[in-house]
């Protein structure tokens, strides 16, 4: 159905878009102001040159950009098999965690106790117990690898935080779809499977992609335990030239590494919020 | 007739507070019997504890004369047997209107994804819904939401319908569509047990009408028979205040 617009409206939308034009030109001009002071106070800093010289040299870092490369090559393996079972440990321990079954409350107990420790304890003290615990034991059949160690801290830790998140989850979902489902006939595990799990995953998917997002960037920690990453690539160029720029270099890569899957996260996140409005209030 | 299903002196009580007292009741094969009552006269919990949804505190229920209420007993296989629909639709909202239907044919009586899906898609035909089948539910108004989960319930073809309170988030013009609907099952000869707030309807469809007060059987008989000539003073206030309410 077409109409034409009483002039009141036209009226209406001009003045709207006035509106619109006017803060578009108030953000620009803050922005140019703010970068304006922000260089003004940088460039005049007595220190700068020699910080520009110490941690942006385009020399250095043309030099140690292969090693780095070679070492964010590195992390993006142990990033891809980390989030493979972090995934899978998480979701073991947030569905054992939702059981209500008396047969199984010592996986109950022992969910909740794995949680509560990995959860509080700092991701470099994990490292350093397992980087050098787990050698010290002397098991033949443990490879005694940085890398191989640097993984599993990382996936004893982080399988804790994205259980609570799944956790989260599952309780979101409402009781009565629980109840529909057993109500047609479904046991359980065809419950959990088919209804509850699936909208689980959608409700916390952008706080789980948060959680894979910061485990990224954390992957760069195996470091501490020799493992020749991105930072101790940029580390060992450093110890080299005495001069910073690796590490800025390394810095630039594992954000460029990130934004993808913020941007996703953010794009889902709206996508949401969008479906949430077309519903309603619901 | 022989009784499909039958209530002997079930009790359900929460902590002290006793909901459900000394019930029997017998539901012949293919009747329709509505089960009317003010709020919190216990009409849901009757209908959960009918499906198993709440544990019973005293009694048996028998369904084809075998006690499903026997504690231990195999739950899920029992729930396939009675078809549950309840009063805020609760379909599943990550799956389209057909999904809905075919799941629990697939999972619980193990049809084949194609046998499932030609059965679904016949019966959305029938009740004018097949342009739905690849809807999600939110897409939907309250009627159709409505419909789609009485579909579902028979698609595992029950031995008896619960519709508890189905057309009570409704409005009129939606009331009508869903109610066709269960008449049209109540010719195909589907055992149901309804409760509602829909009198007229109730004087239609029902072969025998209840009415529970307090958590009991206060009256129970042909429709005639409970609308037009109620013998005790509970059934004489209700019937005043729909009457009052315009609703009767």
């Amino acid at each position: 159905m077409t109409y034409s617009p009483s002039p009141l409206q036209l009226q209406r939308e001009e003045a709207k878009r006035r509106a619109s034009r006017r803060s578009t030109a108030i953000a620009l001009l803050s922005t140019l102001i703010f970068g304006a002071v922000l260089t003004v106070i940088v460039v005049n800093a007595q220190g700068f040159s020699a910080v520009r010289e110490s941690f942006f040299n385009w020399h250095y870092a043309q030099k140690a950009f292969p090693r780095i490369f070679d070492g964010i090559l590195l992390n993006l393996r142990v990033l891809f098999i980390a989030e493979f079972f972090v995934l899978i440990f998480g979701l073991a321990i947030a569905i054992a965690r939702t059981t209500t079954s008396p047969v199984l409350y010592p996986v109950r107990l022992v969910a909740t106790i794995y949680t509560d420790i990995f959860r509080g304890m700092p991701l470099l003290l994990v490292l350093f117990l397992v980087g050098l615990g787990i050698p010290g034991l002397r098991l033949s059949f443990v490879p005694n690898s940085a890398v191989f160690l640097g993984t599993i801290a990382l996936v004893l830790t982080y399988s804790a935080y994205v259980a609570e998140v799944i956790r989260a989850g599952i309780e979101g979902v409402n009781p009565t779809q629980r109840q529909a489902a057993r109500a047609l006939g479904l046991s359980h595990p065809q419950t959990l499977h088919h209804v509850v799990l699936p909208q689980a995953f959608r409700n916390v998917t952008p706080p789980l992609l948060n959680d894979l997002v910061s485990l990224q960037k954390d992957s760069g920690l195996i470091s501490v335990l020799g493992a020749v990453d991105a930072i101790r690539a940029a580390g060992i160029e450093t110890a080299q030239s005495f001069n910073f720029t690796p590490y800025v270099v390394a810095g630039g890569l594992f954000v460029l590494l990130t934004i993808p899957l913020t941007r996703y996260t953010d794009w889902l996140i709206r996508r949401q919020d969008r479906a949430q409005k077309a519903q309603g209030v619901f | 007739m022989g009784n499909l299903l039958e209530i002997k002196n079930l009790r359900k009580s929460f902590g002290n507070h006793l909901v459900l007292d000394d019930i029997s009741l017998a539901f012949p094969q293919g009747s329709a019997t509505v089960v009317i009552g003010a709020s919190g006269s216990g009409k849901s919990t009757l209908m959960r504890c009918i499906n198993l949804l709440e544990e019973l505190s005293d009694g048996q229920i028998l369904l084809e004369d075998a006690d499903i209420s026997t504690y231990g007993i195999n739950l899920d296989s029992v729930r396939g047997k009675i078809g549950s629909v309840f009063q805020a639709f609760n379909l599943f909202p990550h799956l389209t209107v057909l999904e809905n239907i075919t799941l629990a044919p697939q999972l619980v009586l193990k049809k084949g994804k194609a046998e499932a899906t030609e059965q679904a898609l016949s019966l959305l035909k029938r009740f004018g819904l097949e342009d739905k089948a690849d809807a999600y539910p939110n897409l939907l108004s309250g009627g159709q939401q409505q419909r789609v989960a009485i579909l579902r319930a028979i698609a595992t073809e029950p031995k008896v319908l619960l519709l508890d309170e189905v057309t009570s988030a409704l409005d009129p013009v939606l009331i009508a569509e869903v109610l066709a609907l269960i008449a049209e099952l109540k010719a195909d000869g589907i055992t149901m047990i309804i409760s509602t707030h829909e009198m007229g309807f109730a004087k239609r469809i029902a072969d025998s009408v209840i009415f529970l007060s307090d958590g009991k059987v206060c009256e129970s008989g042909r429709p005639l028979q409970i609308f037009e000539n109620p013998q005790t003073a509970e059934l004489k206030n209700f019937l005043g205040a729909l009457h009052e309410a315009g609703r009767l």
